[in-house]
């Protein structure tokens, strides 16, 4: 009995030191104070106005969002093409192309940061959003890829086969067939990549042309001058986003599965 | 429907050949089953006319044109699977009325041909529900419904009934085989399993090992198989070493240590060639047992496999082990017991020493 209070005190101490700093900007952003810190004043929702009013920040988050709505596109969509070459065909170097492109999870961040620079260097081409997307894409490529093969090589080959044989070409399976049973991977893989790029700030510190700021790049900033609340309040949305829009995903998904059994 | 024809038709898969020189024709309208153990080349000829894999070398043809270049989905076949292979995100009606999209048929006539295709595999009324919601055995219908609706010229059906179990499978059997004779369109069935070929088929194609051994109705191959494969591929048969005495223009006579001198008639000995040792088949269920003395081999019974109206027994005939298999009259003979075997010259086939090798 000893040992088990023991273990649960531990397991509770764990979790309260993983968690808490999270809990203490949470609270803290909707703290009336003047300074970003205890003891807490008053319940406020002044520095959410202030966010709002904070066109930097207004132009971060926008920066990020469209970032990571752009990346989630590429990275599915060139995501997808890969799963289907590498699990449906066989070629040679397939193994050779499957690391390639997994690869970039396996490398630090910084090196791939620095040796696409110096890439870009060598093209003499400046650094722009452009680049900062092709950078996120491949970042977020290698999760999209794992996610969406795992789910292909559960497929069955017979559907898209009894699909051909009833007359559809393989354009029409693949639309009619392999891309709906495809569509949570899809749609996983699509949250993967949103996230990793909102997320993201190594890399983005590189890439990023002279003036264009991410959120998480913009609150690096910020903390440089001071810790503002307004940061605690852009913390605050940030989980929000971060959390809530594969929770919502999750949700959907089990509703529309419900509806179709 | 339309005549399916195989031209030495030849797969090889890198070094591994699963198809040598087959040279098929089947019949407009019939009925015909590949039959053979896993790897024997059967799904491999099923799935080569489906365009599912290219011939390495010869011609298929289906109704006289040579479809080697047509793509799968231009060749209106029906496809039965033995995962059953219905689309899970759509509904039955959807399912069925998939392969009339690509054809012209006005949105009426498709509603119809749904309700008509379903009512011919017995499960009207199922349109708006999805597979899963189905047992296998109705899965399976609705997968044959879903390539007969779009009048396919030829049938093809992988291992339909293997994934269901033992009652539904000969329901299934017998079902599958009326509707066939209903609306007549070439089939091709490919199982490993005998009963289903026996049962099912106008013709039996029985491969090994890439090769076909043999193309005969049932009770051809079942009864003058042409090599060892055959015979002991269906049902339990003894193959004895004989020597061949002498031959006259309705008997080849055999002599074999265990029975002595047996004429078997020509008809069952197509395959024997000239030499004088052959192989002396006779199927278990046409040996059979008696109380000594009544002339024939003298057996002593080792084991009894008693199967309530069948009893099958594994005997020895000094040394060589034979089965035999037995309707139950009474009581049946127990182990240990001494018995006369009695076989019938007729039922008997006379077989070349060694196949397999030629």
């Amino acid at each position: 009995m000893r040992v088990w209070s023991l273990l649960k005190f531990y397991t509770v101490l764990v979790y309260a030191f993983t968690f808490a700093p999270i809990a203490v900007v949470l609270l803290l952003a909707f703290n009336s104070s003047q300074f970003g810190g205890f003891p807490i004043e008053g319940f406020s929702l002044r520095w959410f106005r202030e966010l709002a009013e904070n066109e930097a920040i207004i132009r971060a988050l926008r920066t990020s969002v469209i970032l990571g709505l752009l990346t989630a596109l590429i990275a599915t969509t060139l995501g997808i093409l890969a799963s289907l070459a590498l699990v449906r065909y066989r070629f040679p170097g397939k193994n050779w192309i499957t690391t390639f492109l997994i690869s970039p999870v396996l490398v630090p961040e910084t090196v791939l940061a620095v040796g696409l620079l110096i890439f870009l260097r060598w093209l003499h081409m400046p650094r722009s959003f452009a680049l900062l997307l092709i950078g996120h894409s491949i970042i977020a490529l290698p999760f999209v890829v794992l996610v969406v093969q795992a789910r292909l090589i559960g497929i069955r080959r017979d559907y898209e086969e009894a699909a051909m044989s009833l007359g559809a070409n393989p354009m029409q399976t693949f639309f009619q067939i392999t891309l709906p049973l495809l569509m949570p991977a899809v749609f996983a893989g699509a949250l993967f990549a949103f996230t990793i790029s909102f997320d993201n700030i190594t890399a983005t510190i590189f890439w990023r042309p002279s003036g264009m700021e991410t959120v998480p790049t913009q609150i690096f900033g910020m903390l440089r001058n001071s810790v503002s609340p307004e940061i605690n309040a852009l913390g605050f949305v940030m989980i929000c986003i971060t959390v809530g829009v594969p929770l919502l995903a999750g949700a959907l998904a089990r509703y529309f599965a419900r509806k179709k059994i | 429907m339309a005549r399916v024809e195989l031209k030495s038709v030849r797969k090889s898969f890198g070094a591994v050949v699963a198809v040598q020189g087959a040279d098929v024709v089947f019949e407009e309208g019939s009925f015909t089953t590949l039959l053979g153990p896993s790897g024997c080349g059967k799904t491999t000829i099923l799935r080569m006319i489906s365009g599912l894999e290219t011939p390495t070398d010869g011609d298929i043809l289906i109704g006289g044109k040579r479809i080697n270049d047509v793509p799968i989905h231009k060749r209106n076949l029906g496809l039965v699977f033995q995962n059953y292979a219905l689309f899970p995100h759509r509904t039955i009606g959807e399912n069925i009325a998939f392969g009339l999209k690509y054809r012209d048929v006005a949105k009426a006539d498709m509603a119809r041909k749904v309700t008509e295709a379903l009512d011919i595999v017995r499960l009207p009324g199922v349109e708006d529900r999805y597979p899963s919601q189905l047992s296998g055995g109705q899965q399976q219908r609705i997968a044959l419904a879903r390539a007969i609706v779009i009048e396919p010229d030829v049938l093809l059906l992988d291992e339909p009934l293997s994934a269901l179990d033992a009652n539904l499978r000969e329901e299934m059997r017998v079902e599958l085989k009326a509707i066939q004779d209903r609306i007549g369109v070439t089939s091709i069935f490919v199982t490993h399993d005998q009963s289903e070929a026996l049962a099912m088929s106008d013709r039996i194609i029985v491969m090994s090992a890439g090769r076909i051994e043999q193309i005969g109705a049932p009770d051809e191959v079942y009864n003058r198989p042409v090599s060892e494969f055959v015979a002991n591929f269906l049902g339990a048969s003894n193959l004895l070493d004989a020597q061949v005495i002498s031959r006259d223009r309705e008997h080849v006579v055999l002599e074999t240590a265990e029975f002595g001198r047996t004429p078997v008639p020509l008809s069952h000995a197509a395959s024997l060639g000239d030499g004088p040792a052959a192989k002396l088949m006779i199927r278990a269920e046409k040996l059979t047992l008696a109380p000594v003395g009544q002339g024939g081999a003298t057996a002593k019974v080792e084991n009894v496999d008693y199967q309530g109206q069948l009893a099958r027994y594994f005997l020895r005939v000094g040394d060589t082990p034979m089965q035999a298999m037995n309707m139950i009259d009474g009581k049946p003979f127990a182990t240990g017991e001494t018995v006369s075997l009695l076989l019938n010259p007729d039922a008997c086939a006379a077989l070349p020493p060694k196949t397999g090798a030629s």
